[in-house]
């Protein structure tokens, strides 16, 4: 009945478009969002300031922005597919001109104030242009070797723009992500084992190339315990918090580990090793069971969408998600290197959560606009 | 639409796929997170506890010594410090710029606090200034609100009263070294010293006590939270010696002049009532730190301050030995107390001529003339008859050759040779001129000066084997060997003790003594008994002899003989024995028995009569008891 509705107009009123927003989903944000701010109120101790208050504030700006974002007809994306990937590409070469250094990487860009990390954003963009260039294509196209080339040289140019600031981690997902879209397009599982085949060989060329400190976090994962007092140090007071905390932790502000700071960047890339700490292994497993939630709802969304560049776009972005927390957990866990990614909508950070929020727009609007009519695929159906 | 349909069940498909994926790793996430939080935990909730958890020792305060009278000679004094915490101070420079204005700051200071600033965090205080006296710190506090980041505390450090005066005895204490770490975390600690010498190392366990704990919850810089418990440690027992200070004081200050060194005794039950060595030193000094300079100018000194002469130094004992002498050959019955041997000025063995030391000779002489003049000849004789080695076991039944148990680290067993002592160490026979040198305490003999007095104290106190100690208490439990039946009878007749006695008091109340001018002052109301003795440190030849030269104020300073003096008071009913020895005083009864007069007549001054100090409370349950029944 709905969709027939929404099919058959070309353009939804407002409050049509509010109507349809998936308000679960939202209040699935709003969940997390109270669960970091809850994280970061101990991390500071008991109190709001410096990191509480801010993150809630930038939640409700944040929030504000998805909507917005939502109620954008996403044939306008289409059309602007290409144009905001060029506008990514030129932040990522602004960034590596006149970014700021900061843990010897130049990654931010200051926008008065406000601290963008353009590889962030860059995801979302080259999500949008590979959706949009694998929208007309039938299955026989996208099983043409040619026509990979461009969406590869479009995926290429970003993850080297990052690996060069440098930043391992984020070239590395950026990479998985854009696997994820090409794989959701239908590209053949054979082309996939070659490339992943192709990277093990250069895999020892890349290492020899890498920064000491990128080097040394592989070394140090591999054995954390030869290095206690160095780069090992986080991973084995992350692991002492986790067990520490038990089955069910040691109470809301009674985690030691955290309150006495043994824990590094508590509020930031180790919150959930607090959060573990304080609330145990219930606390720790219903925010993990949170995060697969909002990775189901958003696959949900990419089903149930009846356009292609939906569909693309929605799988990109929910698998964006699940990696960054995916890395953050399993790097506190000591599973795989640290890598400085945060734990979306609970690490206190404004650049991960607007970009988050950014992200889960688009993927809203997909949501809302999941019936509309495309033009270009019209010849098709 | 077909194509549609082929492509959207693709994608489907691979999504499923994907999802199920996801939900896999997240699965895999959560398993990995049950084994660190439930299966593991223990574990880590073990290294989270040390983590959180410091224990710091707290130091005890180190007991004290004192006198016998309860006297303190050695003590804690409040030191109190300025310190400055970094973090409770916008600006350190100006913080200590005003500091200096109050209390004065060396430039060496305000370096070595900026220099401890950087090296330490912020929140670690270090001393600015330490020993301020009272009015400095009125001033500190009174000026608190203009000295942010400054805090005051008081910390311990060790005085000695008595100062170079015990120096030898007390000893001192030192931050521990490398050697000194016996598996005691409290020395460990800054700032804990340990007794390095004397009383203070025999009982530095006793004194040291036991430190106490506080567990602290520390953050990862180790910047405490708050303290979780408690636990109080034991403070050092206080140590109660057998020395009178004042005593210790006058025979410090008597010998003060020369390379000497006097011991005084109980005779009754061998408690050292003082010990003194001279030079001495400042024992002060190691608890700051000695200089470089001032350690070779000890150290390099030909009178060795730092060496404790009356358990340590070595000297051959002269004419002082001749009782032991004379009681060998009564035990021998090769002479009998009225026998008069011939003195001639010489006595001749084979080609060697043995002198007297009055160059005329004595005369004919029976024993207690012989003790009272020194005549040499004598003692060649019945040396002679009795054998070194009945003279050397009779030696030894008077302590010397042995080491004595004394407290203190570093005392000397001496030497008193014997037959098979020379052939073992020389591989040549004893010679019978060597049997009558050593008649007259000179040869390979060699005594300490405490062990000097402890012969004489045997001599004089019914022949019991008192042995020399220090202890009088430890924590208020009294020591053993209080009274004389604590030590055994060494089987000397009382007879022979008694003429022995006797003769010694006539050496220094009769004309003709060698210590005759070295009678006590008749207001003491009390004789002295004695013994001079002077020893060579060269040998006098005979070119020297026949020139004349025998003047000791002529000779260089280091070829001067030894006095020696020993000597017990009251003559009739002896309590105290006493031993002085001057290095190179020159003569026994001119430079020796002067000093020990003095010593002695203090002894007497200061006896029990005027002045009583309490007896050991083993006594007083003894008595309790005895009353009792």
């Amino acid at each position: 009945m709905i969709e027939r509705r929404l099919t058959r107009e070309r353009g939804m009123s407002l409050a049509e478009k509010l109507g349809s927003v998936s308000w679960s989903f939202v209040v699935l944000l709003g969940l997390m969002a109270g669960v970091g701010y809850a994280m970061l109120y101990s991390a500071a101790g008991g109190s709001p300031e410096p990191w509480a208050f801010r993150h809630g504030l930038r939640f409700g700006f944040g929030v504000l922005m998805m909507l917005a974002i939502a109620m954008v007809d996403i044939r306008i994306m289409l059309r602007l597919a290409w144009p905001l990937y060029l506008l990514g590409v030129g932040l990522l070469v602004l960034v590596a001109l006149h970014g700021e250094v900061g843990k010897g990487a130049q990654r931010w860009l200051d926008l008065g104030g406000f601290q963008l990390q353009p590889s962030e954003l860059m995801k979302i963009l080259l999500v949008i242009a590979l959706a949009r260039w694998f929208h007309r294509a039938s299955l026989e196209r996208v099983g043409n070797p040619l026509f990979l080339v461009p969406p590869l040289i479009a995926t290429a140019i970003p993850v080297a723009l990052v690996l060069k600031q440098p930043n391992l981690g984020n070239a590395l997902i950026t990479l998985m992500v854009a696997g994820a879209v090409f794989f959701a397009a239908g590209v053949r599982w054979w082309k996939f084992a070659l490339v992943i085949g192709a990277v093990a060989v250069a895999a020892p060329i890349v290492y020899e190339s890498l920064h000491d400190y990128q080097r040394q976090r592989i070394l140090t994962f591999l054995d954390p315990e030869s290095d206690p007092l160095g780069a090992g140090y986080h991973v084995i007071q992350s692991k002492i918090a986790l067990g520490a905390g038990g089955m069910f932790g040691r109470g809301f502000l009674q985690g030691t580990q955290s309150q006495l700071n043994f824990l590094p960047e508590k509020q930031t890339d180790f919150i959930f090793t607090m959060l573990a700490e304080e609330f145990g292994f219930v606390g720790a497993a219903s925010v993990l069971a949170l995060n697969l939630l909002v990775v189901l709802y958003g696959l949900a969304m990419a089903l149930a969408c009846r356009h292609q560049f939906g569909r693309l776009v929605a799988a990109g972005i929910t698998v964006n998600f699940f990696l960054y927390v995916f890395v953050n957990i399993a790097m506190v866990m000591g599973m795989i290197p640290v890598g400085g990614v945060p734990l979306p909508l609970i690490s206190h950070g404004g650049s991960a959560m607007i970009t988050v929020l950014i992200g889960f727009g688009v993927l809203m609007s997909v949501h809302v606009h999941r019936a509309v009519e495309i033009e270009g695929e019209q010849g098709e159906v | 639409m077909r194509r549609e349909q082929g492509r959207r069940a693709v994608f489907t498909r691979r999504m499923l796929l994907v999802g199920a994926g996801q939900v896999a790793i997240m699965g895999a996430m959560g398993a990995r997170l049950y084994q660190l939080q439930v299966v593991e935990s223990e574990r880590y909730k073990t290294l989270a506890e040390e983590n959180r958890i410091s224990v710091r020792l707290i130091p005890p305060p180190r007991g004290r010594l004192t006198d016998r009278f309860g006297e303190p000679i050695a003590a804690n004094r409040q030191n109190w410090r300025a310190m400055l915490v970094a973090e409770r101070t916008d600006d350190v420079g100006a913080t200590l710029a005003t500091f200096a204005e109050i209390v004065p700051l060396t430039e060496a200071d305000r370096a070595r606090v900026e220099r401890e600033l950087r090296r330490r965090r912020r929140f670690v205080p270090v001393v600015v200034r330490d020993h301020l006296d009272w009015e400095e710190m009125a001033r500190l506090e009174v000026n608190a609100p203009d000295l942010p980041g400054i805090m005051t505390d008081v910390g311990q450090s060790r005085i000695y009263p008595g100062g170079e005066a015990f120096a030898h005895v007390v000893g001192y204490v030192a931050p521990p070294a490398e050697a000194d770490l016996d598996g005691d975390p409290m020395l460990e600690l800054p700032g804990i010293r340990v007794g390095r010498a004397g009383l203070e190392r025999a009982h530095d366990q006793a004194l040291r006590g036991r430190a106490g704990s506080v567990r602290l919850e520390v953050n990862a810089v180790g910047r405490v939270i708050r303290e979780l418990a408690r636990e109080e440690g034991t403070p050092g027992q206080d140590v109660t010696t057998t020395l009178d200070a004042g005593l210790q004081q006058f025979a410090a200050a008597r010998i003060a002049e020369e390379s000497a060194a006097a011991v005084v005794l109980d005779a009754r039950n061998g408690e050292v009532m003082a010990m003194v060595s001279s030079p001495s030193f400042d024992p002060s000094l190691f608890d700051t730190g000695v200089s470089a300079a001032q350690w070779r100018e000890w150290t390099t000194n030909p009178r060795a301050p730092l060496i404790n002469k009356a358990i340590a130094g070595l000297y051959a004992p002269g004419s002082t030995f001749k009782m032991v002498v004379a009681l060998a050959a009564l035990e021998a019955r090769v002479v009998s107390p009225g026998e008069r041997i011939f003195c001639a000025g010489v006595t001749e063995l084979g080609d060697a001529r043995f002198h007297c030391w009055k160059r005329g000779g004595h005369g004919w002489l029976d024993m207690r003339e012989a003790i009272k003049q020194s005549c040499d000849c004598y003692f060649y004789e019945i040396a002679k008859r009795t054998g070194i080695d009945r003279i050397a076991a009779m030696a030894n039944r008077f302590g010397l050759g042995l080491q004595p148990p004394i407290e203190l680290p570093g005392a000397r067993a001496g030497l008193i040779p014997t037959r098979a002592w020379k052939r073992a160490t020389q591989g040549v026979a004893w010679q019978q001129g060597e049997t009558l040198v050593h008649g007259i305490g000179q040869g390979f003999i060699q005594t300490t000066p405490l062990q000097l007095a402890v012969m004489t104290a045997r001599l004089v106190n019914g022949g019991r084997a008192v042995e020399p100690h220090l202890t009088r208490a430890i924590g208020g439990v009294p020591a053993p060997g209080g009274s004389a039946g604590d030590w055994p009878l060494i089987g000397i007749p009382e007879a022979h003790l008694r003429l022995i006695r006797d003769a010694m008091a006539g050496v220094v109340n009769e004309r003709g003594g060698t210590a005759y001018a070295s009678r006590l002052p008749a207001e003491i109301g009390a004789e002295m008994g004695g013994k001079t003795g002077t020893t060579q440190v060269r040998r006098i030849t005979m070119a020297e002899r026949e020139r004349g030269l025998r003047r000791q104020q002529d000779l260089p300073y280091e070829w001067r003989h030894h006095a020696l003096f020993v000597g017990f008071a009251p003559s009739q009913d002896p309590v105290y024995a006493c031993a002085v020895i001057i290095e190179h005083g020159g003569g026994g009864s001119a430079a020796a028995a002067p000093v020990a007069r003095d010593i002695m007549a203090e002894t007497l001054r200061r006896d029990p009569a005027r002045r009583q100090a309490p007896p050991r409370p083993a006594l007083q349950v003894a008595a309790a008891e005895r009353s009792g029944r």
